[in-house]
């Protein structure tokens, strides 16, 4: 089975930056991506949960698309003045996709 | 003085403050105890519409007055004045940063609705009518204060705001924020269908009201409680002397707003419960976004930790015991 590279980029930010980050990817001609809700973890603040979270506000949501390597500097320039400032974490990693005209 | 704390006393007791306090109590006390979220949401959409519904038979049965706006116009100075008090007091009583005091500044300008119904409801249970038009005014005083937040922090650390200034759907999230849409669309649908529409829907909207507060406050005990652990690292003694001063300023406030407008007992425990809370929801969603360099720990701590349960366990009876001395003789 032929496999073609891609990268993986995974945004974990807070809960209320959703809507922004979301226009902000779809301006950089994201397509394809996910958002999935944050159940708790743990970071420099300490353990959290979203259990007992009375608002959004301290909730966090984790957004990941998978794109072709080329298009990776166009997504984090629009991507980075949201992230930079806020609570969260940016990861990029190499991944192999079966579909590459999808991404 | 015997009569204040005689009323005091009497409404800690009541079941919804009880609830509370179990909630409270049980997440202190480390219980795996917990409302569903979806559950919880559902109590809170029906307490919103309830209460914003009662609010607008009320107004449709007495009309419009100029008391009305005023007290409309009132709350809306109130919710910008009161963090420039609050910022003042943070920074005598803390070590905050400005940027930080602004963002809980903020917070102690705009309310909390679950205070709100919680005083509505005790009003009710102890048979004080108060004027229906003050859902309006909570509805009004969510909003001004993060103005003022942003000031304060824009004055603090010029380019701060400079984010929230380019973003123009904040105040839109702001304003079009799902507890203010159903309270003031609810509001609404009271005064146009008054009394009839209320009595079409009032086994659903009156009868089981206080029992599914006491099932939120319930919740409400347990986060507060779960929010109260978390904070230990965050409470230092001036921040808590600020969560229970500044409520209590808050209310002072309140109370002269009141006098001055000539608002009745219940109307007055409202504008007072109203300038004496502290919001949790809409303030801190709106401070991530345009002031992301702020703690919010700190804020939440604050406003959720001690004002929140100060308010429901001691500041709804006090306010209502100084609004039965000032107004009710």
């Amino acid at each position: 089975m032929e496999m073609h590279k891609a990268k993986r980029v995974e945004i974990i930010i807070e809960a209320p930056m959703e809507r922004r980050l979301t226009e902000a990817l779809v301006a950089a001609g994201v397509t394809g991506f996910t958002i999935l809700p944050v159940l708790g973890g743990s970071g420099r603040s300490g353990v959290w949960s979203r259990e007992g979270q009375v608002s959004r506000a301290g909730g966090m949501v984790a957004f990941i698309c998978i794109l072709k390597e080329e298009r990776l500097d166009t997504l984090l320039k629009r991507a980075m003045p949201l992230v930079a400032h806020h609570i969260g974490v940016v990861s990029v990693t190499d991944c192999d996709v079966m579909r590459a005209e999808r991404f | 003085m015997e009569s204040f704390l005689a009323l005091a006393g009497q409404n800690l007791i009541s079941p919804i403050i009880l609830s509370f306090a179990l909630g409270l109590g049980a997440a202190l006390a480390r219980s795996d105890l917990s409302v569903p979220e979806a559950a919880a949401k559902a109590l809170s959409l029906y307490l919103l519409f309830s209460i914003g519904f009662k609010g607008g038979v009320s107004v449709a049965a007495h009309g419009f007055d100029t008391t009305l706006a005023l007290s409309l116009l009132t709350g809306v100075l109130l919710s910008f004045l009161l963090p420039f008090i609050a910022f003042a007091l943070l920074r005598l009583l803390t070590n905050l940063s400005a940027l930080d005091a602004a963002a809980v500044a903020g917070h102690y300008g705009s309310i909390s609705i679950v205070t709100f119904v919680a005083a509505s409801s005790v009003l009710q249970g102890s048979g004080i009518p108060a004027e229906g038009y003050m859902v309006a005014v909570a509805a009004a005083m969510e909003a001004p204060a993060i103005l003022s937040a942003l000031w304060l922090a824009a004055r603090a650390k010029p380019g701060s705001t400079d984010e929230a200034r380019h973003d123009g759907g904040l105040m839109r999230e702001i304003l079009l924020n799902g507890s203010i849409v159903l309270l003031v669309g609810s509001f609404f649908i009271g005064m146009i269908t008054g009394q009839k529409g209320l009595s079409e829907i009032e086994s659903f909207i009156v009868a089981p009201f206080k029992g599914v507060l006491c099932l939120f406050l319930l919740d409400m005990g347990l986060v507060a409680g779960r929010g109260l652990r978390a904070a230990r690292g965050v409470l230092s003694t001036g921040l808590v002397a600020f969560g229970i001063l500044m409520p209590l300023i808050g209310a002072v406030s309140g109370l002269g707003a009141a006098l001055a407008l000539g608002l009745s007992e219940g109307g007055t425990v409202l504008m007072m419960t109203l300038c004496a809370s502290a919001s949790y929801i809409a303030v801190p969603a709106a401070m991530r976004v345009a002031l992301p360099e702020a703690n919010p720990s700190v804020y939440l701590s604050a406003s959720l930790g001690i004002t929140f349960p100060f308010n429901l366990t001691l500041g709804i009876p006090v306010y209502m015991a100084l609004a039965a001395a000032a107004v009710g003789g």
